[in-house]
């Protein structure tokens, strides 16, 4: 116990010290937590449709509005050719565009349908998807309020003897903001990038200087070495993620829901695993720079699939599994429980199980691996 | 076997095909100086650091303080010291910090530590430097400091490896002086250099060629045999057939 | 030039023993292109729903059949009552509900119809919007069905071409996203810590006194990185034609050419960070933060950029990968010719040369 005291003095003493450090405790969390939810943002909007009107009736006049003043879009442009449509996707300048054929308000009212050409730069898929979908809800609702389909040949309103309407509500974010989603996962994006170099570093850092064999010649005992890596940057990680937190209830007036204290359990939990990660890498880096890049990959790996860019329902089941090995999926979903929702500890004993058992798996592997003797 | 502070027999270190150490024997007597030379790749640091538990022999036996280098690493280390090449101290705490760290680390007590390390400084005549960080030294104070630091919990032995690399003469000297105080107060010294000079204050001095001890004796004794007046010219007519080429 | 190929050869030797750091340089695109490829993707599918169904009556029981055999939706066990639904929710277990009122049936056919209530997650927004249109298709479908004498509703059917994606894998935009990203950590990220490394280690010192003019130095460093830039090109191009049946549209010659300016700026700006940093976690902590961050998130292939403020897509001007990402969109996958990425291929070129020019000097203010 005794040694472990003198380890800690040490460590907290080099962190303080360390400039680097310091900086990413203060200023790379406000940093990130003021670009990042503004430049990270999935919504549906701005996105460019170029209308090609070969009728030119007053039904097509009226789509062509009801779509611009629809949210969604940017009406890009009026080109009189389907060829100058598709130029303006190469060039970038639209992401869709909507052909109305010669004829079409006539064939509508005439034969009860048409087709309208819909062409979608599939590159961008996200857009592409929700853009069309868009589209197509725009023009159903169009359809829906079209005159003949409202109103019967007298004049008066047109009511199906069949009527289901719905009603519907949204929970835990009534406004639908995206800076709801996105910041708590951005808080955790960044204690999973801190919390899985720092270690990792560290101790590779110490590797390279030498100081570490002269460490493995003491008589520190593995756990103690351990523990006194874990608890310092334990403390480091704890203080960003306060910082972090300040930030967001500071700045996009985010405060949890649920219980505070929950939250800080899940925290440490989630760093200890994470500090874990960075310890076993460390025994299997030799240089800072080897360390760098394993490191890099797990995060990218974990952050990938953690559902933070991306749904976790849409993969498929074998990308689904991956994804619930990593620790970070489970923390992410679990603040934003805790923040939005206020989920309380017994919703998500099942996470916290899952984080336990990666803390114990990850560290328990570390100090396996770790040799003080060659 | 009683008291002796090492005992090696046919310890041998392989990797792979590559024997860095060939099955080497010798021992070390208490409150000895003793050389542990040999050319760059020779096998010194390899054979030191199995002594200290740094690395696992492939075969053979050793003990070092009267345990066995196979199954009671950590009391070895419990008795022992080690400075490295690399002096090993921590640049970006001041010369308390790392003198408080290691003496608490091998348990020494806190008041005991205030005392020793007043001591320790005052001998040095680092009072004035004694907050500054330790990176800020010139390399000959960070060297005398790191063999201080490593005597600071009174070990049976200390280990030195290659510890003058890089400092003028005179602070060579220094460096031995503080050596031969610490002989005289009981700890043993194992001390690895290629500076042939150096050879001439130790007890004894093995040489290494190739992974094998090639000779092993005092200064004096080694000279008569091979019929010089220099350990330089011993050292070289040992090493002249080695094979090796440097680390 | 001897001399220069000799100093080339010893800096690849360095790069190519480090097996660890090729295995995760190599090792790296092809997990993103197979998770781009396969895994992520912004589909909204298998989204957990829960049903209130306090009518069990037919009507109700054929909507939640439509819902259960639709793909989008993924129905849990029953619910019993309001407290659940909102248990499930905390839990994570579902993101939407759907609750149908007791004589559902009979409802309908009077007047002012039924009505069902559908309750969305909003905590993900655009899940939200999406799985309440989708519910309202799937009612509306049904509605339709039960009025199959009514007139005729009038119908506007658009017909969708998906351009340059026929397969519809996923986005193919992340290709070049994945591309831009891995030159920037190998020729940007990696060399600048493997520089500072030397300077370090103090080796940098002994070639700086060797009889090479210091920009043979610079020069020798980083070709090694940009060989690895372009094998690692190279392996995602591959994988993206056979493991993601991608077509390359585009002249290889002209992607490659881009491709090599893009991956000098990336090494310049890596040269650079290099002579301004002194250690090697600072080298890694400005690359990583200061680089890689604004790659991923103003390049545009992650978040579309016209929906950030106009400071960011100011800033996303000076971003090289920017360019880099709209020239390699263009010609590899719409398989556009020059004259259509002229302008940024300017931009880049002019970059590039730039960060060159001043990485450069830089070096030799710092030597003297």
């Amino acid at each position: 116990m005794k040694v472990l005291r003198f380890i800690l003095q040490k460590e907290f003493r080099q962190i303080f010290r360390d400039k680097t450090i310091l900086a990413m405790m203060l200023v790379v969390p406000i940093m990130q937590l003021i670009i990042l939810p503004l430049a990270a943002n999935f919504e549906v909007k701005n996105i460019n449709i170029a209308y090609v009107d070969h009728d030119h009736s007053s039904y097509s006049q009226k789509l062509r509005n009801k779509i611009a003043s629809s949210g969604y879009f940017n009406m890009v442009g009026s080109p009189d050719s389907y060829k100058k449509g598709l130029e303006m996707i190469e060039y970038g300048t639209a992401d869709l565009v909507l052909e109305i054929p010669s004829g079409f308000e006539r064939n509508l009212v005439r034969e009860g349908s048409q087709k309208v050409n819909l062409s979608v730069d599939a590159i961008n898929g996200t857009k592409a998807s929700l853009g069309g979908a868009s589209l197509v809800s725009v023009l159903a609702d169009f359809n829906r309020n079209l005159d003949i389909n409202i109103k019967l040949p007298d004049g008066s309103a047109f009511e199906p003897p069949a009527k289901i309407s719905v009603e519907s509500t949204n929970w835990y974010n009534p406004k639908a903001e995206y800076k709801f989603y996105m910041v708590p996962g951005i808080l955790v994006l960044l204690l999973t990038i801190i919390g899985g170099f720092i270690t990792a570093l560290n101790i590779v850092r110490e590797k390279e200087i030498g100081t570490i064999e002269q460490i493995n010649v003491t008589p520190i005992k593995k756990w103690q070495f351990i523990l006194g890596k874990l608890i310092p940057f334990c403390i480091v990680g704890m203080i960003v993620f306060t910082v972090g937190f300040t930030v967001m209830y500071l700045i996009y007036g985010i405060f949890p829901k649920g219980s505070l204290l929950v939250l800080y359990l899940f925290a440490a939990v989630y760093l200890i695993a994470l500090l874990g990660l960075g310890l076993l890498i460390s025994t299997f880096a030799d240089t800072q720079l080897q360390a760098m890049f394993i490191a890099f990959f797990f995060m990218m790996i974990f952050m990938l699939m953690s559902g933070f860019f991306t749904s976790i329902d849409s993969m498929p089941d074998w990308a689904r599994t991956i994804s619930s090995f990593t620790p970070v999926t489970h923390f992410i979903k679990v603040v934003r429980l805790i923040v939005l929702k206020g989920s309380g500890f017994a919703d998500i004993k099942n996470e916290f199980g899952y984080l336990v058992m990666f803390a114990v798996v990850l560290n328990g592997f570390a100090i396996w691996n770790y040799r003080k003797t060659s | 076997m009683e008291n002796k502070a090492i005992i090696c027999k046919n310890l041998t270190k392989q990797f792979g095909d590559f024997k860095a150490v060939d099955s080497i024997s010798f021992d070390v007597e208490q409150g000895e100086i003793f050389g542990f030379l040999g050319a760059n790749g020779a096998g010194k640091t390899t054979a030191m650091r199995i002594l200290c538990g740094l690395s696992f022999p492939t075969s053979g036996e050793a003990t070092v303080a009267g345990f066995d280098v196979y199954k009671q690493q950590e009391k070895i280390k419990k008795n022992i010291g080690y400075m490295s090449q690399k002096f090993s101290l921590y640049d970006n705490l001041t010369i308390l910090e790392n003198i408080e760290f290691y003496g608490g680390v091998y348990g020494v007590s806190r008041p005991e530590i205030k005392t020793r390390s007043s001591e320790l400084i005052t001998t040095l005549g680092l009072e004035k430097e004694a907050k500054k960080l330790v990176g800020e030294l010139p390399l000959g104070w960070k060297q005398k400091l790191a063999f201080s630091v490593a005597i600071f919990h009174r070990p049976k032995i200390v280990f030195l490896d290659e510890p003058t690399g890089g400092v003028d003469p005179v602070t060579r000297r220094q460096f031995w002086d503080m050596i031969y105080e610490a002989s005289a107060n009981g700890i043993t010294v194992f001390v690895t250099t290629h500076y042939m000079d150096e050879a001439e204050y130790c007890n004894r001095i093995s040489v290494m060629v190739d992974g094998r001890v090639e000779a092993l004796d005092t200064p004096a004794n080694l000279k008569n045999r091979f019929n010089t007046d220099t350990m330089d010219d011993v050292f070289y007519q040992l090493a002249r057939g080695a094979k090796r080429a440097s680390d | 030039m001897k001399q220069l190929l000799a100093f080339i050869r010893k800096e690849f030797y360095h790069v190519f023993r480090d097996r660890r750091t090729l295995l995760i340089l190599f090792g790296m695109p092809i997990v993103q292109i197979i998770l781009f490829g396969f895994a992520l993707n912004s589909e909204v599918k298998n989204i957990g729903i829960a049903v209130l169904d306090n009518a069990h009556d037919v009507q109700s029981e054929q909507i939640i059949a439509k819902i259960q055999s639709s793909s989008y939706f993924q129905i849990k066990d029953a619910v019993l009552n309001y407290k659940d639904i909102e248990k499930r929710f905390k839990e994570g277990e579902i993101k939407c509900a759907i609750l149908f009122p007791a004589n559902f049936g009979s409802d309908i056919y009077k007047t002012g119809g039924a009505q069902i209530q559908v309750i969305a997650d909003a905590s993900d927004p655009n899940t939200a919007t999406v799985v309440t249109n989708y519910l309202n298709m799937i009612i509306s479908n049904y509605q339709q069905e039960l009025n199959p004498n009514a007139k005729l509703s009038y119908q506007i059917i658009p017909e969708v071409r998906q351009l340059y994606n026929e397969e519809q894998n996923g986005s193919l935009n992340f290709i070049p996203g994945v591309i831009a990203l891995i030159f920037m950590i190998v020729s940007t990220a990696l060399t600048s810590v493997a520089v500072v490394r030397e300077k370090e280690l103090g080796t940098m010192e002994i070639l700086l006194v060797s009889p090479f003019k210091p920009i043979m130095v610079l020069i020798a460093k980083a070709v090694p990185y940009l060989v690895l830039s372009l094998i690692d090109f190279i392996i995602i191009l591959l994988l993206s034609v056979f493991l993601l049946n991608v077509e390359i549209r585009g002249n290889l010659i002209l992607i490659f050419a881009e491709s090599i300016l893009f991956i000098i700026t990336c090494l310049s700006l890596g040269l650079l960070i290099s002579n301004l940093t002194s250690s090697q976690q600072t080298a890694m902590l400005v690359s990583m933060m200061g680089m890689m961050l604004p790659t991923v998130f103003f390049t545009g292939f992650m978040f579309p950029l016209e929906n950030m403020p106009k400071i960011f897509q100011w800033i996303s001007y000076i971003v090289p990968s920017k360019y880099y990402y709209a020239i390699i969109k263009g010609v590899m996958l719409k398989g556009l010719g020059f004259s259509y990425v002229w302008k940024e291929t300017l931009v880049l070129a002019g970059m590039a040369m730039g960060l060159l020019f001043i990485a450069l000097k830089n070096f030799k203010i710092r030597l003297s």
